[in-house]
């Protein structure tokens, strides 16, 4: 029992990275029905400015905000330069130029930081030790990662549900003739979700960093757990992809643990086999809108 | 009396295909202007052309001045709206969210509360049904949120649509009813697309007949009324 209640733990943690990075998935889907495979290096790329801010000298509380606001404002330039000159060309056309992103940051973080692995600390203030209860040790680290996961949630919640900004926001995803009617820069809109999804992403990897090794292709694995988590969630339900990624991190560490040939070198087996099995049985997901084909 | 909307020589075209051939048309101010024609002949396109939204040439005069190069988001804020064929229902929000939708172009904040009262006066089904999801709503509660909508934004001039379509005459008698006390009270101008022509020259002062993509005939709406032309080909007796 202590043994689960540990990877459960565990697998949270994990799980809300994974939510993180859907959460970016889904917020550029719902919007533009584009899934942007270039995400992961997006947030990769970011963790590595980050870490040239730390290592310059700046603190985590002034080199993670600053990075958040220029993987925002580079989600937007991504989105005017580059996706919205495609955005009414075929769908293949728009999933090569998101492929191009992947490639484009992937080499570029090799060219500049090497493939050497960097350390990446803990944010200032919370420790490495662990805090014993009972016979369970609960790491810091993975409490704050629950926490920042619930307080985006809850910024989020705000600007979509209560703010004008996001009723535009809203409404620009989901029917962006009618919002050109009513005066919506429905363009804008979509940038500014691209941003936000950029941003997101980049806290995603900020928080893994410090866990797995900060390396060029470190985000590819959590890339995939988060598209099972999109997946699993209904990739057009933000709070689907959160849910669907604390899923996807326990189903990963149990499966790892009591599924014995699965081991944790076939654990992307588990998030294939999930993505699969959501396809066969509930396409839209747990939290999606099922689409009801008139006929 | 003066125009709020002028248009000479308006054209328009989907990609390379030409629709509208050179339109000439006057909205006056205060004015309910009707837009006849068969199914094809180019109503839509030449409210869709009005608040560029295809490709558009011509010289268009709206409140005296050209609004060439401007965008269907700043024609919106200038207070030209239109209520879509189809409605335009912002389907997965609710009724109000739609009316504060309508508003996204105004700041004040008390003006759009008191205006989403007042829509609910003019259409009581709407304030009754305030929380519901919009897409779940009739056809007709629909198009009487697709008028309160565009209301919202305070236009100065209507494009309406096909407000008529598909629904019981009782409705439309009811739409048609709002629609004329909006003219008379508020001073906000329409130009109406209407198939239903019986109903629209009713309410109209002045109309145009097109015919793929060019005015065939034009007059007052009793001219157009009594019009052997209009008469046989859209009114059928
Ligand atoms: N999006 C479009 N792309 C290409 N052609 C179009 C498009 N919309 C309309 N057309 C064409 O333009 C012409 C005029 O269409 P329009 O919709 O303006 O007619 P309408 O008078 O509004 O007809 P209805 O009474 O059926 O609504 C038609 O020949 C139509 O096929
Ligand atoms: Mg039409």
């Amino acid at each position: 029992m202590t043994e689960f209640i540990q990877l459960v733990l565990a697998g949270t943690a994990n799980g809300c990275i994974y939510g993180l990075l859907a959460l970016a998935l889904v917020l550029i889907y719902r919007s533009t029905h584009i899934i942007n495979f270039g995400q992961g290096e997006m947030a990769m790329f970011s963790t590595y400015i980050c870490w040239s801010f730390l290592n310059a000298g700046m603190g985590y509380w002034v080199a993670v905000p600053l990075t958040l606001i220029l993987a925002f404002a580079a989600g937007i330039a991504v989105q005017r330069i580059l996706i919205r000159p495609v955005q009414n060309a075929p769908e293949l056309t728009i999933v090569i130029v998101t492929l191009g992103l992947y490639l484009f940051f992937n080499s570029l973080a090799l060219w500049i930081y090497s493939g050497v692995p960097k350390p990446f600390p803990l944010p200032t203030g919370i420790r490495q030790a662990s805090w014993q209860v009972g016979d369970i040790f609960i790491i810091p680290y993975h409490l704050f990662i629950f926490a920042v996961l619930i307080t985006l949630m809850a910024v989020l919640y705000v600007l979509f549900q209560r703010t004008k900004l996001g009723l535009g926001l809203r409404a620009a995803a989901a029917q962006p003739a009618s919002s050109r009617l009513v005066g919506i820069n429905v363009n804008w809109m979509l940038a500014l979700g691209w941003g936000i999804a950029a941003a997101a992403g980049a806290l995603a990897g900020i928080l893994s960093a410090p866990v797995v090794q900060l390396e060029p292709n470190f985000m590819a694995t959590i890339l995939i757990f988060s598209f099972a988590s999109a997946t699993l969630g209904g990739f057009d339900s933000p709070p689907g992809a959160v849910v669907g990624g604390i899923a996807i991190g326990n189903i990963v560490a149990l499966g790892g643990r009591y599924i014995e040939f699965i081991g944790t070198q076939l654990d992307i087996v588990l998030a294939l086999v999930v993505i699969v099995a959501v396809l066969l049985i509930r396409p839209a997901g747990l939290f999606g809108r099922q689409v009801v084909q008139r006929v | 009396m003066s125009a709020i909307l002028e248009a000479v020589n308006l054209r328009a075209a989907y990609g390379d295909r030409p629709v509208l051939f050179g339109i000439d048309l006057r909205v006056p101010e205060r004015g309910i202007v009707a837009l006849l024609g068969a199914n094809g002949a180019g109503k839509t396109t030449t409210l869709r052309a009005l608040l560029a939204e295809v490709r558009t040439w011509g010289d268009v005069r709206y409140q005296g001045e050209s609004i060439a190069g401007k965008s269907t988001q700043d024609l919106v804020r200038m207070g030209m709206v239109m209520v879509p064929e189809g409605r335009g229902t912002f389907t997965d929000f609710t009724v109000e969210e739609n009316l504060l939708l309508g508003a996204y172009s105004r700041r004040d904040k008390d003006g759009i509360r008191r205006d989403i009262e007042r829509m609910y006066g003019y259409f009581p089904v709407l304030g009754q049904r305030r929380k519901q999801r919009a897409g779940s709503m009739s056809g007709g509660e629909q198009q009487m949120l697709a008028i309160a909508r565009a209301l919202m934004s305070r236009p100065k001039l209507l494009l309406l649509d096909e407000p008529s379509l598909g629904l019981a005459p009782l409705i439309v008698q009811e739409i048609f009813g709002i629609l004329t006390t909006i003219n008379r009270e508020e001073g906000v101008s329409m130009l109406l697309v209407e198939q239903d022509a019986v109903r629209a020259l009713k309410v109209a002062t002045y109309a145009y007949l097109l015919e793929t993509g060019r005015v065939a005939l034009e007059g007052t709406a009793d001219q157009l009324a009594a019009s052997d032309d209009v008469r046989r080909a859209y009114l059928g007796y």
